[in-house]
């Protein structure tokens, strides 16, 4: 633990450091949040508070970039290579980074929670429990996404291209730029084998049902399953330098990780019931969080 | 020790061993091997045949245990731009169960002013220093220094002299490699010379030079070349190989040789551009093994 705590502090630090993660991380989820809350909210705060869904989960899914682009970069750089020579096995390497992304992260979201509370006074937050307990868990199977690219791709442009390809099919197809209920229907069903469809609305029934953990068994069983997949296929093909082949089926091991979601996908296209709920979410329903909510035109 | 990268055999059966306390080096010309050799030995890379074993562990089997005993720099280490110094050494500390006090390694190192500056703020010889100290940070039975000196400027490659003759005199147990006669000859105890992925000749720098102890070494440059075979012909020649355009003669008898050359050139109207006498050194033993030069 001691030797992770140490990378993970140390990674940390060097990003702190970084503009560009600044940027990215807090300039960017910053821009997004008042972009829906000013803009699509007009700042009514019920509306806020269903759009915090897309907004934490954007902030959240960020980590799937940083990780993967670090990784690469060490790797192309021959730091990586250093660190092999102390007694650090891959796993530590890639729990340090996604402790790391913790720390780095999670602020974003608190003051994303109180901006809403001072900006746009949003006073009821739903179950921040299960709000945490989701961000968390989007943090670690969104990382680990970046850190599984990571070991398949040889250089930062390979990885560039694979992240823009995932990043944008994850951000406009899960309901984390446009609400579900509002794509087509056809788009709505290709939405339900993309992981983060779950956490976005995960994130809001949890906020605007105040879902506990219980309630959103299918939600974080499924990001929990993900995240153990993907991290364990991140460390399994985890390369300390450029030269290091890949074993053979290594693309299709990186390729299993999106498993659970088929499966998953599969039996909410059956069910619908994930669907019915983005749907109620967009219509005029009362809410627990205040009086009833109007559809954006 | 056998390695292999597809089709390139880059070790091909090196087997040495070094004692406590030695200072044991690879000296062999770029590409020879070297550095697989000791990537080998580090356990960064897995062997395709041999048995490897250090301090008692087998590389592949016990990483983490050999990590834990031994130091080591890279041909050349990086580490994040963005990282300090003091917090690079300070976590590399952190990684072991042993570990030395990281203020003393910095003041030893010369790099205590530095410690707070970032890593991509350092020459070339600063970075090479704190990759000495780190490698020490652990307090490792066995160093390993793969090309400790190269790329670096005269000044900077003494002063990583005068670092590893003070390991030296700790009785630090010390495996570098190097392509610089110079870094051989005053650093080692023992060497082994390696070329094409083999051991060719080891044993004391003293003992591979008295090999070549018997002839001095005669480098000329003719206006014009030598008919073939000839210069080895002379009186007091032992032995005469075309190199870099020139000609190194090993030579038993200087004078004789010498006056032989004159002669020779003179009768087959040839000039003698330049002539140097050189005392044998561990160039000479390489010579005459492989009939290239280790800059080659």
């Amino acid at each position: 633990m001691k030797t992770i705590l140490t990378l993970a502090a140390m990674r940390i630090r060097i990003t702190l450091r970084n503009k560009a993660f600044l940027f990215f991380s807090l300039f960017m989820p910053m821009l997004f949040f008042f972009l829906y809350g000013s803009v699509f909210a007009k700042g009514n705060p019920v509306i806020v508070t269903i759009l915090m869904g897309p907004v934490l989960s954007l902030t959240v899914m960020g980590t799937f970039w940083g990780l993967s682009m670090q990784l690469v970069t060490w790797r192309e750089q021959g730091i990586l290579r250093r660190f092999r020579l102390a007694p650090i096995p891959p796993s530590k390497m890639i729990a340090s980074s996604v402790i790391a992304n913790y720390a780095l992260i999670l602020p974003t979201v608190i003051l994303e929670l109180m901006l809403a509370r001072y900006f746009y006074h949003v006073t009821h937050f739903g179950n921040l429990l299960s709000v945490f307990v989701l961000a968390i868990l989007g943090i670690t199977s969104f990382g680990a996404l970046g850190l599984v690219v990571a070991s398949v791709t040889n250089t930062m442009q390979e990885t560039q291209i694979i992240n823009q390809m995932l990043w944008l099919m994850l951000i406009f197809l899960s309901g984390a730029t446009l609400p579900l209920a509002l794509l087509p229907r056809a788009v709505q069903r290709v939405g339900l084998f993309l992981p983060a469809t779950y956490l976005v609305s995960g994130i809001q029934r949890a906020m605007v049902d105040h879902a506990g953990i219980f309630s959103l068994g299918v939600e974080i069983v499924s990001l929990g399953c993900w995240a153990a997949l993907a991290f364990t296929i991140s460390s399994l093909l985890f390369r300390w330098e450029p030269e290091a082949k890949l074993p053979r089926n290594a693309k299709l091991w990186a390729v299993s990780t999106i498993l659970p979601f088929i499966l998953l996908g599969i039996w909410e296209n059956h069910n619908g019931k994930l669907l019915a709920t983005a749907a109620s979410m967009m219509g005029d329903r009362p809410t627990k969080s205040g009086p009833a909510v109007e559809k954006p035109q | 020790m056998e390695k292999r990268y597809d089709d390139v055999h880059a070790v091909r059966g090196v087997s040495f061993s070094v004692q406590e306390g030695e200072v044991f080096g690879l000296l062999g010309p770029n590409g020879a091997g070297k550095t697989s050799t000791i990537e080998v030995i580090e356990g960064l890379r897995v062997p395709d045949g041999g048995r490897v074993s250090v301090c008692g562990l087998d590389p592949q089997k016990s990483p983490n245990e050999l990590k834990n005993v031994i130091g080591a720099t890279l041909q050349q280490t990086s580490l994040p731009d963005k990282l300090r110094v003091g917090e690079a050494i300070r976590m590399f500390a952190g990684f072991y169960k042993k570990s030395r006090n990281t203020d003393e390694l910095l003041t030893r190192f010369g790099l205590d002013e530095k410690r707070n500056s970032f890593y991509s703020q350092l020459s070339g010889g600063q970075k090479q220093r704190l990759a000495l100290a780190m490698a020490l940070v652990n307090d490792p039975k066995v160093l390993f220094l793969d090309e400790p000196t190269a790329g670096l400027d005269p000044q900077v490659r003494r002063e990583i002299y005068t670092i590893i003759e003070e390991l030296k005199a700790e009785k630090k147990t010390i495996v570098l490699t190097t392509h610089y006669i110079e870094e051989a000859e005053k650093l080692c105890d023992r060497v082994a010379i390696i070329d094409q992925g083999k051991v060719i000749a080891s044993g004391t720098p003293r003992e591979l030079k008295q090999t070549s102890a018997n002839t001095t070494r005669v480098e000329v440059r003719l206006s014009k070349p030598a008919s073939n075979g000839t210069l080895k012909n002379l009186d007091g020649v032992v032995d005469a190989r075309e190199l870099d355009g020139g000609y190194v003669l090993h030579c038993q008898r200087t004078a004789p040789a010498i006056v032989a050359l004159v002669k020779h050139l003179e009768a087959e109207n040839n000039e003698l551009v330049s002539l140097e006498i050189a005392t044998p050194s561990l160039e000479d033993v390489f010579i005459e093994l492989t009939g290239r030069r280790l800059r080659d």
